[in-house]
């Protein structure tokens, strides 16, 4: 009991010693990795959870009858219990592999959505959505004659709740929306926006891509339907994401792909599906995604989701307050509430010269749009330098990135 | 007697190998960027702009006793200065040598490496589209 109490001690050169790459130089420089809403960088123990996976148990999953694939199958299964217990989910069937935070919101498109959205029915999104959590809720809307509506938001890049109160109605049979914003770095009040929705029995999608490894999730208290993320994006491998949904609604939902694994028979007069959450998951598996996702969270856990929110939070406000310093700086999303990224533009310079100038210094960040068209649109510029932080960034690294930002806009302008 | 496509890429090939790093080969396609002509104001339009690019970029062209001048913009400096070096390796010169352009000096001097592999900056969308210029002129010189 004692020790849960004792605060952990968050040494952030101890955990950058257990990530390889960042001992890599980039362009005669050290590399400061600032990409990292794109992708995290991994820890040694999910690479070699990777390698060893094909080294000692490579084999196709769960109808094998021989030691090695029910050794790769009780790992695949494993990976979900642990991933039930990292989002706080009631069941481990609640939870479906997917290729990555897209395919998970595509697969409650096709399926939930195609299901329960028709002809003059809304989804409801937000100005500040990726494009993964717009297009296919558009193709969705465009194919049901449905209207798909866009909250907006303030200056500061805020849901305006006010707003988004009034949008509930009758008509809406879903709500989408991102936990944390991958561009300007909002974290949005998604308790309070599940609950409105939920006065309204209103079933909500939670993009949590920029979520799981900033800041604690559990999706029962949360009380969202739905819930997705990638790997990835916290330090596990690519290819393999989450789609979290709630027992009574994956149960009622049709299959997304049809194939192997997802049945229970098949003859060619008719097929039975298989339970949840095998129904949702066609085809061979990622295994090897899974085994790593595993050992992502077992880090997630060994260093404390408190510790990395808090030397995040402590980072991200550093630079933020370093970078205001700059003339002709501007932040965009100044959201009261923020972790993660970090948005700006240089007046009368582009972002992809700073982000090209930057990299001469070994410092990668993001410039562009960051596959948020309109809510550039919504600030009126074509894109932003984004700096983006993990649990591995030093605010040493903050002063190499705003000394090169300096140094970048002097040759620029 | 004005210089061959060859001899310009060589030139440029020549300038770059005196930069140590890719700090002072920016500093320079930079300076370069700034000095690009002005582009005329009317010309910016979605129809000249070429497609496949971060940054914004437009491109006309003009012909002038047999050979095309090129004038290109964009919003990024860098992107100006990398149309710059294209423009004076090819305007100027005859539709059959921009077509049969190799523009080897983009690897020797290591954009290729450095740029090219990123849609990022839009150096193949821009080689491709002078290019195309240049066919589209010579096809017309074909059917006159």
């Amino acid at each position: 009991m004692e020790t849960a109490l004792v605060k952990k001690i968050f040494d952030v050169d101890q955990v950058r010693k257990d990530f390889p790459i960042l001992s890599r130089e980039v362009n005669g420089k050290p590399l400061v990795y600032f990409d990292n809403a794109a992708t995290s960088q991994k820890p040694l123990s999910v690479i070699n959870a990777l390698d060893n996976y094909y080294k000692t148990c490579n084999s196709n999953i769960h109808r094998g009858v021989y030691l090695i694939s029910a050794e790769a199958s009780e790992a695949y299964d494993k990976a979900k219990d642990k991933v039930k217990e990292f989002i706080g989910a009631k069941d481990s069937s609640e939870i479906i592999f997917t290729r990555g935070t897209t395919e998970a919101i595509n697969l409650a498109a096709y399926s939930y959505g195609r299901q329960s959205v028709t002809e003059g029915d809304e989804v409801i999104i937000s100005t500040m959505e990726h494009h993964s959590n717009i297009v296919p809720w558009q193709v969705l809307c465009d194919e049901k004659k449905a209207k798909l509506k866009i909250i907006p938001i303030t200056d500061s890049g805020e849901i305006i709740m006010d707003e988004y109160k009034k949008m509930l109605n009758e008509k809406v049979k879903l709500v989408s929306i991102c936990h944390i914003s991958n561009s300007i770095g909002t974290i949005n009040p998604v308790k309070e926006i599940i609950k409105l929705a939920h006065e309204k029995n209103i079933p909500i999608l939670v993009d949590g891509a920029q979520a799981v490894h900033h800041t604690k999730v559990d999706v029962q208290s949360l009380d969202a339907d739905f819930y997705a993320f990638s790997a990835h994006k916290m330090y596990g491998p690519m290819g393999i994401g989450v789609l979290y949904g709630k027992a009574e609604l994956l149960e009622q939902m049709p299959p997304y792909q049809t194939g192997g694994d997802m049945i229970s028979s098949v003859s060619f007069e008719k097929t039975d599906y298989n339970e949840i959450p095998m129904k949702f998951e066609a085809g061979t598996p990622n295994v090897e995604g899974a085994i790593g996702l595993t050992e992502a969270i077992d880090y997630i856990n060994s260093i404390g989701r408190d510790q990395i929110h808090e030397h995040e939070k402590e980072i991200l406000e550093y630079a933020t307050e370093e970078i205001e310093q700059i003339e002709s700086v501007k932040i965009i999303g100044t959201a009261r509430n923020k972790t993660g990224s970090l948005s700006f533009i240089v007046e009368g310079l582009s972002a992809l010269d700073i982000g090209i100038m930057l990299d001469t210094f070994g410092v990668a960040v993001r410039t562009g749009h960051h596959c948020t068209e309109p809510l550039m649109r919504r600030f009126k510029i074509p894109g932003t330098v984004r700096a983006s932080f993990a649990m591995y960034n030093t605010k040493e690294e903050i002063d190499v990135f705003t000394s090169a930002l300096r140094k970048s806009i002097n040759i620029l302008k | 007697m004005t210089k061959s496509i060859y001899e310009i890429e060589n030139e440029i090939t020549d300038e770059f190998s005196f930069f140590a790093d890719w700090q002072d080969k920016y500093e320079y396609i930079i300076e370069l960027g700034k000095k690009l002509k002005d582009f005329p104001e009317d010309k910016r339009t979605a129809e000249n702009m070429v497609k496949g690019c971060q940054s914004s970029v437009w491109l006309v062209t003009e012909r002038l006793n047999g050979s095309i001048v090129f004038k290109a913009d964009s919003d990024s400096t860098i992107v100006k200065g990398l149309i710059a070096l294209l423009i004076r390796v090819l305007s100027g010169k005859s539709s059959d040598e921009i077509v049969n352009a190799k523009l080897e000096f983009i690897d020797k001097i290591g954009l290729r490496q450095h740029l090219a592999q990123t849609r990022a900056n839009g150096l193949a969308a821009m080689i491709k589209q002078m290019k195309m210029y240049a066919i589209g002129y010579k096809t017309k010189e074909q059917l006159n």
